[in-house]
């Protein structure tokens, strides 16, 4: 369909560049081009000057790409078939863009919606537009809609009431307003007292439009689709009386129905600014008492007052019928537009499964919740480390020693030197040259059953013996039937009459503050068994942190499924994953500071011991 | 909010910008400052013929003896001392008068007249030879030059009308004055700039008063023009405590909250959603006979929570129930609106439900009837929970959504009352 620039701006074919990613209005735009039978969007392309790429939008049920360019100028060059502009710019980048879009040959109109553009710039742009005869709606403007065929960003409201108001499919009425908060209330008495509206503008309330209420009324009696024209004018300014000199001329010979709103300013006192910045009457001329009988002195259809709009239009319209100059529009059904999943949930009329569950934290307050504690609690009270522990890793809320154990354990563990598997293999990684989480993942990657790991595993061993109320002898006798050590169990230097302090403390630590320490008392049994036999077979730091927390979760009371999940998913290694990793953190830091170059480990470290090729054959 | 009067003080300093030497010796007295310490502050009030006048938008001063002129410091500050804070009445409004301008006498002969307005078709440049004059009862004397929208002021042709007015002696300078003013006016966004009068000395342009209105939509080009300032209150623009409560929740959100009571006594309120839909409640009540009765001004729109209209509502409850109305006639409140594009009717009507049943007594005692209309998204959830409030209240609310028309709840409800 060729568009006749004569008197219509849009029609079922018109595109659209829409500048701004105002995600919202464009899939409002797209969902009414679907009630509407469109076949191709009515958006062609997004102008985003932060980014160029794709912008994902539903079309009908389906997701489609929009694609999104930095410039009016290139989204002009990729889309010659769009020739209207529906500009989202802020009231600081209007102006600029504007003018932009108005150098594109390929578009004609430019729909502004930013209000607060600067007077002079807005007066500009009206003389630019005039000047290469194109139009503008707006600044300061929710925009209009041509029925059934293109809707400007949120012009019409929800899709529901497009369909109420009948905007699916054009009626006989042409309606331009200044308001646009008004303009959809208007389309709903246009939709209950005549066959609908074929196309509606509001050119903002601004003191200099892009284009006027006049020009709109002269485009509307120009168009043989519009029978009617209905017109909501303003307080303030002249622009209505280009309207009565052109009926007085007989110019517009289509009956329009016209209401100019702020006649209560006469009862106001003069300080009190409606909300548009134009309306404002200076002089008599301009009130709105005095434009309504001038537009009802020239044949205009004016009410008493605005009560009696409805009946105004009702009433052109059935004479209009009578007289045989219009036909009534079939009604059609209206294609139902998938509801989006957002609304759909915000009315409770879908629900869905989820693929994930959590039990421990929640992040969609206004504070995170740690096992339903909100985070400033825990800081109010002066809850530390252990206690988050309790909440994250038990979901439990602990009692003081319990978590100031916890964090014994942390310290004891927080580092054992630079010779151990993890700290050796940080320093390597961090004199590569490695970053910090690299260097730490290195370190870290080491801990298993031989480095760490006997924590978890002694922990395993004595519970097993005390629930199955074992003897210590028959424990130890038990395990060297197997042929397998006694994790927990044995030091490489310390010994009975060397002591292991980290032990000792711990030891105390439990005697002091748990009420009982049933894995504990049962452990040195056995080491007194052992250490019999030899000296250095002692209860050593691993057995000790691993038993004595089987204590602490007997005590707490946890239950035994509970004990079991907590020794069987490894959270007593996690007890050493934390503590160490403050020392492998540590390692990387003193590496970094002391600039160490990339380590290379000496030849005569190591033993070569290669097959010579003869004995390989 | 587009065309905003900024103090003369404002207008003379920006003045300094294009004419040398000027604009360092001016002294706005506000509500914080001490008179006392003008000398102290501003060393150049000393051994000077001074003039001082209120500076607050409204014009006229002389003729109503409020302008100081050839007092000395100690004079200015006791004339400022007997004034401040006294309320005024300059036609017709009155309000308190609480700054001050202070700036050097400046004894002269000739007084001329510069005036430069901005319209939709271009901008207009008024002289007279005769300044200080009533200008209105004189526009046979003024010239004016129009600069078409587009269009370069004709330099050659401001001169030569110069030379008319002002005779030879004084049209350079003065011609080459209006021609910087004028490129003042276009860089600094001024939709009004009116010099009356000024005057010459010593070949220098010296402004003697002055009115001037900014686009403050281009605070953004024009600050670097203007200077930072807060833009003033105009003259008579006094608020209640509830209209400034109102403005404060105004200005702290994205939405918009307006409110402004005309008549307390009214037995006529509003409470109506979208600026255009208010006007024309208002309209409505005034060409059915019933302006005089109107208490209230406002509007809320651009989808305000719940908590926003709550407190709107309740202001308004709070305001129409003070009293009952003169001879036991009822009172009526109109929540009104068009259909929404976008905002939540039920989400925005729970903050109002929430007020109607704090105040449900004193509804009830003053007899005010609730007239509700209202569409857009959720309406039906909305008008709905106002329906049931009113049967559970026992309040009279009458409920209607888009199938009635706009402001008919107007004439239902005052159809079987009188003014």
């Amino acid at each position: 369909m060729t568009l006749n620039r004569n008197y219509e701006l849009f029609n079922k074919d018109t595109r659209a560049i829409v500048y701004g990613v105002q995600a919202n209005a464009i899939q409002r735009m797209l969902d009414f081009d679907h009630t509407c039978g469109r076949e191709v969007p009515s958006v062609a392309a997004i102008v985003n000057e932060n980014k160029a790429g794709w912008h994902k939008v539903f079309w009908r049920g389906q997701e489609i790409l929009l694609p999104m360019y930095r410039t009016v100028k290139r989204a002009c060059d990729h889309h010659p078939e769009a020739d209207v502009l529906v500009n989202f710019a802020s009231f600081r980048s209007a102006y600029k863009t504007s003018l932009e879009a108005l150098d594109e040959k390929t578009l004609n109109t430019v729909i502004i919606i930013a209000e607060g553009v600067p007077e002079r710039y807005s007066r500009h742009l009206r003389q630019v537009a005039k000047e290469k005869n194109k139009m503008i709606i707006g600044p300061a403007t929710v925009g209009g809609i041509a029925a059934g065929a293109f809707k400007i960003g949120n012009t019409g409201g929800t899709i529901d009431n497009i369909a109420e108001s009948k905007l699916h499919r054009p009626g006989h009425v042409g309606f331009v307003s200044k308001s646009g908060g008004m303009s959809n209330e208007a389309y709903n008495i246009i939709a209950r007292n005549t066959d609908g509206l074929y196309e509606g503008i509001a050119i903002g309330g601004d003191a200099y439009p892009g284009s006027t209420l006049f020009e709109h009324v002269m485009r509307y009696e120009r168009n043989p689709h519009i029978s009617m024209i209905v017109v909501l004018g303003e307080v303030g300014g002249e622009v209505e009386y280009e309207i009565v000199e052109a009926l007085k001329a007989g110019q517009i010979k289509k009956p329009v129905v016209a209401w100019v709103t702020g006649t209560c300013a006469r009862i106001f006192p003069a300080s009190i600014q409606f909300g548009h910045a134009g309306a404002r009457a200076d002089g008599e001329r301009e009130t709105a008492v005095a434009k309504n009988a001038a537009l009802r002195a020239a044949g205009a259809i004016v009410p008493e007052s605005f009560d009696g709009f409805d009946k105004a239009v009702r009433d052109t319209y059935e004479t209009l019928i009578e007289q045989g100059k219009v036909r009534r529009v079939p009604e059609s059904i209206v294609p139902r537009t998938p509801m989006g999943y957002d609304q759909a949930v915000a009315q409770g009329v879908v629900r869905r499964k989820t693929n994930f569950t959590t039990t421990i934290s929640d992040d969609r307050g206004d504070e995170p919740l740690y096992c339903g504690i909100p985070l400033s609690s825990i800081v109010e009270n002066s809850m530390g480390i252990g206690d988050t522990i309790g909440l994250l890793w038990f979901k439990k809320k602990l009692p003081p020693y319990a978590a100031r154990f916890i964090e014994l354990v942390l310290v004891l563990v927080a580092d054992h030197g630079p010779a151990v598997s993890g700290a050796h293999n940080t320093i390597v990684a961090a004199r590569a040259g490695k970053d910090l989480m690299s260097s730490v993942a290195c370190g870290m990657l080491t801990i298993g059953p031989r480095f760490g790991g006997a924590i978890s595993g002694a922990a395993q061993m004595f519970k097993d013996a005390v629930d199955e109320g074992l003897s210590p002898e028959g424990f130890i006798r038990k395990w060297k039937v197997k042929g397998v050590n006694i994790q927990g169990i044995g030091h490489r230097i310390k010994s009975i009459h060397n002591p292991d302090k980290r032990v000792e403390l711990l030891k105390d630590f439990a005697r002091k503050n748990f009420p009982r320490t049933r894995h504990m008392d049962f452990a040195l049994a056995v080491e007194k068994a052992t250490t019999k036999k030899k000296d250095n077979l002692i209860f050593n730091v691993d057995g000790a942190i691993g038993v004595l927390f089987l204590d602490l979760m007997d005590v707490l009371g946890f239950s035994p499924k509970e004990i079991d999940d907590v020794v069987q998913d490894g959270g007593l290694d996690g007890l050493f994953v934390i503590g160490r990793s403050i020392g492998l953190i540590g390692h990387y830091f003193d590496q970094k500071r002391l600039k160490e170059g990339l380590y290379r480990h000496p030849w005569d470290d190591i033993l070569y011991s290669l097959p010579s090729e003869e004995e390989l054959g | 909010m587009a065309r905003k009067g900024i103090r003369e003080y404002r207008a003379k300093h920006i003045l300094g910008r294009i004419i040398d030497g000027y604009g360092s010796e001016l002294a706005l007295i506000g509500p914080g400052d001490d008179p006392k310490a003008l000398e102290a502050k501003h060393p150049w009030t000393k051994n000077r013929k001074l003039v001082v006048k209120p500076d607050q938008l409204f014009g006229k001063r002389g003729k109503h003896g409020l302008v100081g002129v050839g007092l000395s410091a100690t004079e200015v500050v006791k004339w400022i001392e007997d004034r401040r804070d006294k309320p005024v009445t300059v036609s017709g409004i009155t309000d308190t008068l609480t700054h001050f301008l202070v700036e050097p006498f400046t004894p002269h002969e000739r007084e001329y007249y510069v005036a430069i307005s901005s319209h939709d078709t271009g901008d207009s440049i008024h002289l007279c030879a005769d300044g200080g004059i009533c200008i209105e009862e004189n526009w046979e004397k003024v010239a004016t030059l129009r600069v078409a929208q587009g269009e370069r002021l004709d330099e050659g042709m401001l001169l030569s009308r110069c030379t008319e007015m002002f005779g030879d002696g004084d049209s350079k300078v003065v011609a080459k004055f209006v021609a910087d003013l004028y490129q003042l006016f276009v860089d600094g966004h001024f939709t009004y700039f009116e010099i009356n009068p000024f005057t010459l000395v010593s070949g220098r342009v010296a402004p003697l008063d002055a009115v001037v209105r900014v686009d403050d939509t281009a605070s953004f080009e024009a600050e670097k023009i203007w200077g930072k300032f807060e833009m003033p209150v105009p003259f008579g623009r006094t608020r209640s405590k509830e209209e400034a409560f109102i403005e404060e929740l105004d200005a702290k959100t994205g939405a918009s909250l307006k409110l402004s009571v005309l008549r307390p006594q009214g037995r006529i309120w509003t409470m109506v959603a979208g600026g255009g839909a208010s006007v024309i409640y208002a309209d409505t009540i005034a060409d059915l006979g019933w302006g005089a009765q109107l208490a209230n001004y406002g509007e809320y729109s651009g989808d305000p929570s719940a908590e926003l209209t709550y407190h709107y509502a309740k202001t308004i409850i709070d305001l129409m129930t003070r009293e009952k109305a003169a001879g036991g006639k009822p009172k009526f409140l109109f929540i009104g609106g068009g259909i929404a594009n976008f905002t939540d009717v039920a989400s925005t009507f729970t903050g109002i439900i929430r007020a109607i049943e704090e105040m449900a007594e004193p509804l009830r005692t003053t007899d005010v009837r609730i007239f509700v209309r209202r569409g857009g998204p959720n309406y039906k959830v909305g008008l709905e929970r106002m329906r049931a409030l009113g049967e559970k209240l026992g309040l009279p609310i009458a409920v209607y959504g888009p199938e009635t028309h706009m402001t008919n709840i107007v004439s239902l409800a005052l159809k079987e009352d009188r003014p």
